[in-house]
């Protein structure tokens, strides 16, 4: 699973929110979706940001709801070295995820922009947001609202693998729909 | 090709194990052929026990400079401590060029040295000086006779009493942490600045040395911060939708350039760190980032790829249309001037993948510094002898440093976790 554990846990209160005559909403304590939250004038050893550790189970147990109130599972999609080009075989999970988005008019999602290490890491954070870009123009093209998707690059700072090979590279150049 | 690391640093990095995670060691890769031979002969020691070797210190520093090639312990069959000791005859036979002498004695809690540099083939006196330090500014004084030696002999302003910042992570995806230290220039006495679980990236020291400008991810965005070293003290001065990216300080240390993506596509901009005015700099449909100012304040040059891939352009900031600066390769960015205005140093993609190279503005000319694998985020020092990079070594992001001409080569490898994103500091005194 590539969502961080504050995604997780906004998932698993989304989740909850949508299955009917569920009055539990125990997964939103950390709350950490608040924004950037981070204040100024705190010192050295700030770490800023809390992070819960929510499991993602609520996820599975939606017996009953409508297909539409889930968040697709698959939320990471792979590209190739150097492109932004949405690769055929990820339209389907881009078009999952808008349906849900257009149902769901409340629901927002970061797009995740993640390049693989080679080059400078300026110059990647930008490549990294302009592939989290094109997700955002396929889904604004799909009828989604501009206001429920955000773009967050973080370059080739949060490697889904280690190692210089191919194979690292190939799971690091990715988008992440963060709910 | 030869180690520095000797067994009392191995013991002191062992007697500091809450620093040892991020302090650096050295070693060196390549050696300058054509370094100057000097010997620096151990510090007689009249009654004051020290922690640290001065010597080795000074010598180390030489070394690292790639302008000297300091003379084997081993080799010294005597150790004369002051100028009136030295048979000039029996240092000649060694090949020595110069030499540095000098003695150590108690100053009330701290120390006095003593200390001179001779001309061996001249048989005369460069210099001669005392410095006193506390306890605790022993490395201090040690850098600063490297200095003043380093100056002596070659005319330009040693670098050694300047200081480092960098970025270590641990971990891997979701589960990463993140800190930015500050140590001295040869990797010791580090210092944590600040700690995350979200990316830190780009620390950039203002001119006065004072003050560190860097990227955090800790909001969950990207924010720019500046952050005074000493106190820790900081101030969020941006945090735009999309990117806020690469800062680098004016030479007056009143603005800061930086890669905003407000508008869209990442742009050049400055801001104004008094009155937050901004100022668009760029305007074109492709990606602009990693800005930096030219020495004399008038310019800014950035990487850019409106030609398709990453190019340096250099853009006056009294307007016009931008110049392209590099056509060597297809990969070009990251660049940054040398103290003097004349170069830049920059990561280069060629044949033997990503390296530290310079190109000379008049020319045009680029040279291949580095021989290092994925070298990136090159840091010039202020004297312009020397360019810190971050490269790896095995699985792991280590710091690397090569001299200005490529002739000498050093890394400087932390005892876990990755280190990255080296900034070294203007000069400090």
């Amino acid at each position: 699973m590539q969502l961080k554990p504050y995604a997780r846990s906004l998932a698993v209160a989304f989740s909850l929110a949508f299955v009917a005559g569920c009055s539990s909403t125990g997964g939103t304590q950390d709350g950490s979706m608040s924004g950037s939250g981070s204040g100024s004038g705190s010192g050295a050893g700030t770490s800023g940001t809390g992070t819960g550790q929510v499991s993602g189970s609520g996820l599975s147990d939606g017996s009953g709801q409508m297909a539409d109130s889930r968040i697709p599972e698959v939320r990471t999609i792979y590209f190739a070295f150097d492109s932004d080009a949405i690769r055929p075989e990820f339209q389907s999970v881009l078009n999952a995820h808008a349906r849900f988005l257009r149902n769901n008019p409340d629901a927002n999602v970061v797009l995740q922009g993640h390049t693989d290490e080679r080059g400078t890491r300026e110059y990647n954070l930008a490549l990294g947001e302009r592939r989290a870009g094109a997700v955002e123009e396929f889904l604004s093209v799909e009828g989604v609202s501009p206001s429920q998707v955000e773009v967050v690059s973080y370059g080739e700072e949060r490697p889904a693998a280690r190692g210089s090979n191919e194979e690292a590279y190939a799971q690091n150049r990715r988008v992440v729909f963060a709910y | 090709m030869r180690a520095l690391m000797t067994t009392w640093l191995t013991a002191l990095l062992l007697l500091c194990a809450p620093l040892a995670q991020a302090e650096l060691t050295i070693d060196i890769t390549r050696g300058n052929e054509q370094a100057t031979p000097i010997a620096v002969v151990p510090f007689a020691n009249e009654g004051a026990s020290l922690p640290e070797d001065l010597a080795q210190i000074v010598a180390d520093d030489l070394e690292r400079s790639g302008y000297f090639d300091p003379l084997e312990r081993e080799a010294m069959f005597e150790q004369p401590s002051s100028s009136d000791e030295v048979r000039y005859g029996d240092w000649k036979a060694l090949d020595t060029r110069y030499m540095v002498v000098g003695r150590v004695s108690r100053e009330g809690e701290g120390v006095r040295v003593r200390y001179e540099l001779m001309d061996v083939s001249g048989e005369s006196r460069m210099l001669g000086e005392t410095v006193t330090a506390n306890p605790d500014q022993l490395r201090a004084a040690a850098h600063r006779i490297s200095d003043q030696v380093f100056e002596a002999i070659t005319g330009i302003r040693g670098a050694f009493s300047t200081r480092i910042a960098y970025v270590t992570s641990e971990g891997v995806g979701d589960d990463m942490s993140f800190k930015l230290f500050v140590a001295d220039a040869d990797g010791h006495n580090s210092q944590q600045a600040l700690s995350s679980d979200e990316p830190i990236m780009s620390p950039a020291w203002s001119p006065d040395g004072r003050k560190l400008a860097y990227v955090s991810f800790e909001g969950e965005r990207p924010a720019i911060y500046v952050q005074e070293v000493s106190s820790g003290r900081r101030v969020k001065l941006t945090s735009f939708e999309g990117l806020n990216s690469a800062p680098s300080w004016s030479p007056d240390g009143r603005k800061l350039a930086m890669a905003l993506s407000r508008d869209g596509q990442p742009e050049i901009y400055t801001i104004d760190i008094g009155s937050r005015d901004l100022q668009r700099i760029t305007n074109s449909p492709s990606i602009e980032t990693e800005p930096s100012w030219s020495p004399d304040g008038r310019s800014l040059i950035y990487t850019s790829d409106r030609s398709g891939g990453p190019q340096i352009y250099r853009q006056a900031l009294g307007g016009g249309d931008p110049e392209r600066l590099t056509y060597t390769g297809n990969y070009n960015a990251r660049a940054r001037f040398a103290p003097d205005g004349e170069a830049i140093f920059l990561i280069h993609k060629g044949n033997n993948g990503y390296q530290v190279a310079r190109q000379d503005l008049d020319s045009g000319r680029l040279v291949e510094l580095s021989d290092a694998r994925q070298a990136e985020s090159p840091s010039v020092a202020p004297n312009g002898t020397m360019v810190i990079f971050a490269t790896q070594q095995g699985s792991r992001g280590v710091l690397g440093a090569v001299s200005a001409d490529g002739r000498a080569s050093f890394r400087l490898p932390a005892a876990q976790g990755d280190v990255r994103e080296p900034a070294w500091s203007p000069f400090l005194n």
